[in-house]
């Protein structure tokens, strides 16, 4: 049995470049806290735990159902507002208020498939972009309940250590990923989400033709995304403790978007290669305040420009080949296909 | 009040109108959704107050060198930044937002945050059905006009509108029949952000100029070219002016409430599109449909 985990280990894991290098990257963020308590360095790392899941969360509805969502920032606000309020209104404690504020991710999810669900194409990306608009207004018109400009503040901390929080963010970033990357599997014999949300992108009419209800399978896209990105804005609000206008501002549905893009659409593993890279470069780049934004904008016209299929896609076809005859990935340096032999150039 | 609301519902309705329908006639023809048009509206208005205000001009040259600038600025980006991806519609919207971030950037860096103010072209008021109504308004009402029919005219009456309308119907075919379809997107480009700046110079001086006025605009046209029909411009117009009315009524109405003109207006956007799909004049294409 345990030879044969080991055996599955070498096959899938050591021998693909690609997963052996997010493998090691994982574990070396493991043990972060133990080279530096630099407080500072575990916080930029712990929100890019959070942003991870919130553009992962964006590539799941986006990059594989193909309904390019502009208004991501709508269930990680609702998300952090809802559990805001109910830790400062109802002083519910942290372990009930951030699955109550993903599961109000969820609602919001159902509620923009109301509209979402009839349109398509650039239709729906105008449309969702309204909705976290609509809602900062209506934040902005009840301002003794939800605080206006200033939010919510001085909700309950998570724990009192930054390096728990590390932990706990790190633990929290891992398993969504994993679930998500396993909804999102085409090949996975467990679910058929996968490889229906590809059909749902690549060609709806032959989907539905097929016999697939797609109504439900898009239902189902916006309510995992909306989860996921509920959870990563519930844990955002704790762990800033306040839940602000700012958590439901165009920029952050766009900051989704360009992580991913930035990182590989439809890759699962591309927009955690945005976060990790872009977050900490942005968070680097406040020496200089002047022209930051100037940089970031800079960055990602360049990227998108030479690189339009990401920054993690294009690292990894430098690392990896398909053997043409069995479609294993094989390491670069490989004349023949590891299991096959087929010759790979 | 009542007309209160008629005439300032015009003048800001045909500011949109101006604004939306070269952003529809891009996207239209292109198919692209350019979310840097509005960014050379804000461009054109900086650009009359860099040459009244700072070397002295008239404004009304100032206002004209202002304009040609800008549809050089809207060709320029075009070509450097959005020919080779204009195939993918997401890079697209992206790729145009990181340059309306990048000309914000440029803006703040070289006149800061401040609120500046450029000269008006005419001063004063006249007094139309029991309101003040200032010379500067009526202007820009009048040059909206204006500027609109040249546009219909263009679009229905001249060679160059028919090859616009033929690429915007399909380009396959146009190219077919002898259109050069890049030329035709590059006019086209140059012909919205002309519109976009036309709209910059005559409403400069009525608003405050800042490195930020180009996203209010920016939501409220796509607002109104998504409710009347993505690529129609017959659609934007009639659009344009529903939202700009649905915002001077909030302002008038609810005073108190003023700030709140813009969700008002992606409310009725939302709402227009649970019963119209494909917006009040929209088009669907063949391999588009539903």
């Amino acid at each position: 049995m345990l030879r044969r985990l080991f055996k599955d280990f070498q096959g899938d894991i050591v021998s693909v470049p690609g997963r052996l290098l997010a493998l090691i990257f994982f574990i070396l963020l493991l043990f972060v806290p133990l080279i530096t308590s630099e407080s500072y360095i575990l916080r930029t790392l712990c929100f890019a735990n959070i942003f991870a899941i919130f553009a992962v969360s964006w590539d799941l509805l986006s990059g594989y159902t193909g309904q390019v969502n502009f208004g991501h920032a709508l269930f990680f606000g609702v998300a952090a507002y809802t559990s805001a309020l109910l830790n400062m209104k109802l002083d519910m404690p942290v372990w009930a208020t951030i699955p109550i504020g993903a599961l109000a991710g969820v609602v919001a999810g159902m509620l923009v498939c109301l509209p979402a669900l009839r349109l398509r194409g650039p239709y729906l990306s105008l449309v969702t972009l309204a909705f976290p608009l609509i809602l900062l207004g209506i934040i902005f018109t009840f301002t003794g309940f939800t605080g206006g400009e200033f939010g919510v503040s001085g909700l309950d901390r998570i724990s009192n250590s930054r390096v728990t929080d590390f932990y706990i963010s790190y633990g929290v970033m891992l398993v969504s990923v994993m679930i998500m990357w396993k909804l999102t599997d085409a090949k996975s014999a467990l679910v058929r989400t996968g490889i229906i949300f590809h059909a749902i992108r690549e060609d709806e009419i032959a989907a539905r033709s097929a016999g697939i209800n797609t109504i439900r399978y898009k239902m189902l896209a916006f309510m995992v995304g909306g989860f996921f990105a509920g959870i990563a804005g519930a844990f955002h609000a704790h762990f800033m403790r306040i839940a602000g206008p700012s958590n439901l501002d165009l920029f952050l549905s766009f900051q989704a978007i360009i992580w991913t893009v930035f990182g590989g659409i439809a890759s699962i593993y591309g927009p955690v290669v945005g976060v990790f890279t872009m977050y900490p470069l942005m968070e680097f780049l406040r020496v200089v305040p002047e022209i930051r934004m100037l940089i970031f904008a800079g960055i990602v016209v360049v990227i998108l420009l030479f690189m339009p299929e990401g920054i993690a896609v294009f690292i990894r076809d430098k690392m990896e080949q398909t053997c043409p005859r069995c479609k294993l990935s094989n390491v670069w340096w490989r004349k023949n296909c590891r299991a096959c032999s087929a010759n790979l150039r | 009040m009542l007309e209160g609301i008629i005439v300032r519902g015009l003048v800001s309705g045909g500011i949109y109108a101006l604004l939306a329908i070269g952003f529809s006639l891009i996207f239209g023809v292109a198919r692209m959704v350019n979310l840097a048009h509005t960014s050379f509206y804000m461009l054109a208005s900086y650009g009359s107050y860099i040459f009244a205000s700072k070397m002295g001009m008239d404004p009304v040259p100032a206002a004209l060198i202002s304009l040609v600038v800008t549809a050089i600025f809207g060709v320029a980006t075009y070509k450097i930044f959005i020919d080779r991806v204009r195939e993918h519609h997401v890079t697209v919207m992206l790729i145009t937002l990181a340059v309306a971030i990048i000309y914000q950037e440029v803006i703040m860096l070289a006149f800061g945050g401040h609120y500046l103010a450029a000269p008006t072209f005419v001063v004063g008021f006249r007094t139309i059905l029991g309101i003040k109504v200032s010379l500067q308004h009526m202007l820009t009402f009048g040059v909206v006009l204006l500027v609109l029919a040249g546009v219909w005219a263009l679009l229905n009456k001249t060679r160059l509108g028919i090859a616009i309308r033929a690429v915007a119907q399909d380009s396959e075919i146009a190219n077919l029949m002898g259109i050069n379809v890049s030329s035709i997107l590059i006019v086209t480009m140059g012909l919205a952000a002309t519109l976009a700046a036309i709209a910059g110079v005559v409403v400069a001086p009525t608003l405050v100029l800042e490195p930020y006025m180009w996203t209010h605009p920016l939501i409220i046209i796509m607002a109104i070219v998504t409710l009347g029909g993505l690529g129609s411009v017959k659609g934007s117009f009639i659009g344009a002016f529903i939202i700009g009315f649905v915002e001077v009524t909030v302002v008038f109405l609810v005073p108190h409430l003023a700030f709140l003109k813009g969700a008002f207006a992606l409310v009725v956007m939302v709402a227009i599109l649970l019963f119209r799909p494909e917006g009040l004049f929209g088009i669907t294409f063949e391999e588009e449909r539903l």
